[in-house]
């Protein structure tokens, strides 16, 4: 067991999304310092709950850093600040007793909030659907190495495959801009032969969605990339860039 | 397949929606314009340059330019084109961004490892790009009325004998001063730049400008390269360099000029 912490909430509450929506406060105490920040919300939810009262939505799935589920900006940091974690794995032991904590949702207009912390990030799927798969014949699982990778590519393609679209660039990006993660979509399936015949429509199909869904546009400030629990870095973005010239050049010049 | 109104590459509306009407698109025409922007940056500074060759010099060049003709003319319209792309995309981007984020976050950036906020908070040339950008814009509009134009009130001198750069022409040799004829003799613009340098509200107003372009420019640069998809892990961290490398001597470069003037080296 750890030391016990005694903290004050600042929440953002909001009913549903007609809902304008309010910042609400509360104790938190008697927080183990092992505790995850989302086992201190599940604490303070039972208090709630006790008292009658409604307990703050979150979104939380597997809780070990791999679903992108839990989505909420920490004293204005998404995840919280800590290096490569998403906010499940963030322990409360970072936080010192008596602290006051800031907790909002990722605040994007692309992202609408359905309730609390929760947000609608549909608009991350919709741009999958539009380019971010390959498309292979179904059945039996092909042998393995039947497709030859190079090593280097196949590194660099799994980098970017790392993303679990928690949406974090987009919550820590000054101008709400999604091209960290639709980078990481373009390229880690540029870098491998699987996602050669689809490449050019791939780039160009997610960038159209992409802005249609309404996100920001990229000034190469880097914060994305220092939130990211990946650590995906603002390489891809380059690379996002090149692919999407190369696509609209490769259009024009074959008929 | 969309359907082409033109069936010639690079000319079809799909390329040309594909570069206009996107993201990526009007980032590249930021990045594209952008560079044809510093390269008259780079020129402009070692024309400006020459005045610490004396008199002739400059003059020399100055006429030599003017003497381009058609040739001048297409090269002002080509920036003034740049100008009003790189202008219109960074308006465009830059109301989308903030229609991106419409509501603000409450709380204070203090991520928990607090040494890695810089990294997480956009650094202030990053956050200030539109705002630098038209004030270098304001400021180019004013640097064409004092010395193209040659608005007797800009000049800070007006009123006073010397003060009309109407009248500012030279002989032939480039060196002795006469009244002459614009577009007959050669304008002696050794002699605008010395007086107009004088007045230390020009000067300051100058150095200020410069200040706010290099800042712009240590910026701008990487992120040119970045928009274009030129950067990567390898010689990221050069460009990197380079922009802030360039950026440092391009502002020594300009500001040398009214310093000298100022400190009366050039007189």
């Amino acid at each position: 067991m750890g030391k016990d912490l005694n903290l004050k909430l600042k929440v953002w509450r909001q009913d549903n999304a007609d809902d304008h929506g309010r910042f609400e406060e509360y104790g938190a105490n008697g927080i183990d310092t092992d505790m995850s920040f989302l086992e201190m919300l599940d604490v303070v939810n039972e208090g709630l709950i006790e008292d009658d009262r409604e307990p703050i939505a979150f979104d939380s799935d597997c809780r070990e850093g791999i679903c992108g589920t839990c989505s909420m900006v920490i004293n204005g940091v998404a995840h919280g600040g800590q290096k490569g974690t998403t906010a499940c794995q963030l322990h409360m032991r970072h936080f010192s007793d008596g602290a006051t904590i800031t907790i909002e949702p990722w605040r994007a207009t692309a992202f609408p909030v359905h309730r609390d912390l929760v947000v609608d990030r549909t608009a991350f799927d919709r741009i999958q659907q539009a380019g971010g798969f390959i498309s292979v014949r179904t059945g039996s699982v092909p042998d393995a190495n039947a497709t030859p990778v190079p090593k280097d590519d196949s590194d660099l393609a799994m980098d970017a495959a790392q993303c679990i679209g928690c949406g974090a660039c987009v919550a820590s990006c000054k101008n709400a801009s999604a091209m960290l993660f639709v980078a990481a979509k373009v390229s880690h399936l540029s870098l491998v032969p699987q996602g050669q015949p689809e490449r050019e429509r791939r780039a160009l199909a997610m960038v159209e969605q992409m802005d249609k869904e309404g996100f920001g546009n990229c000034t190469v400030t880097g914060s994305c990339e220092a939130v990211c629990p990946k650590e995906i870095p603002l390489d891809f973005i380059a690379r996002m860039n090149r692919e999407y010239g190369r696509a609209l050049i490769k259009r024009e010049t074959s008929s | 397949m969309k359907a082409k109104i033109c069936a010639i590459p690079f000319l079809s509306m799909d390329f040309i929606k594909g570069i206009f009407s996107t993201s990526l698109g009007r980032k590249y025409i930021m990045a594209i314009t952008g560079a044809g922007l510093f390269g008259f940056i780079i020129a402009h500074l070692i024309g400006n340059l020459l005045v610490f060759a004396g008199p002739e010099a400059i003059n020399t060049y100055a006429k030599k330019l003017h003497d381009l003709g058609p040739l001048l003319w297409v090269a002002r319209l080509g920036l003034l084109g740049m100008v009003g792309l790189h202008i219109w995309s960074a308006i465009k981007l830059t109301t989308e961004n903030r229609e991106a984020r419409a509501v603000p976050y409450e709380g204070e950036v203090a991520p928990v490892d607090n040494h890695r906020r810089d990294e997480i908070i956009s650094n202030f040339a990053a956050r200030t790009m539109i705002y630098s950008g038209l004030i270098i814009a304001a400021f180019a509009f004013y640097h064409l009325a004092h010395y193209t134009w040659k608005v007797p009130q800009i000049n800070g001198v007006a009123g006073e004998v010397e003060g009309d750069f109407e009248t500012y022409y030279v002989a032939d040799d480039m060196v002795t001063r006469k009244e002459g004829q614009e577009g007959e003799d050669p304008a002696d613009v050794y002699r605008m730049v010395v007086i107009g340098f004088k007045v230390p509200w020009v000067s300051g107003f100058y150095l200020v400008a410069i200040g706010l372009l290099c800042f712009h420019l240590s910026h701008g640069l990487s992120a040119m390269f970045q928009s274009l998809g030129f950067k990567n892990k390898k010689h990221g961290p050069l460009l990197d360099k380079f922009a802030i490398g360039s950026s440092v001597l391009i502002f020594l470069g300009y500001i040398s000029i009214p310093i000298s003037v100022l400190l009366e080296v050039i007189k």
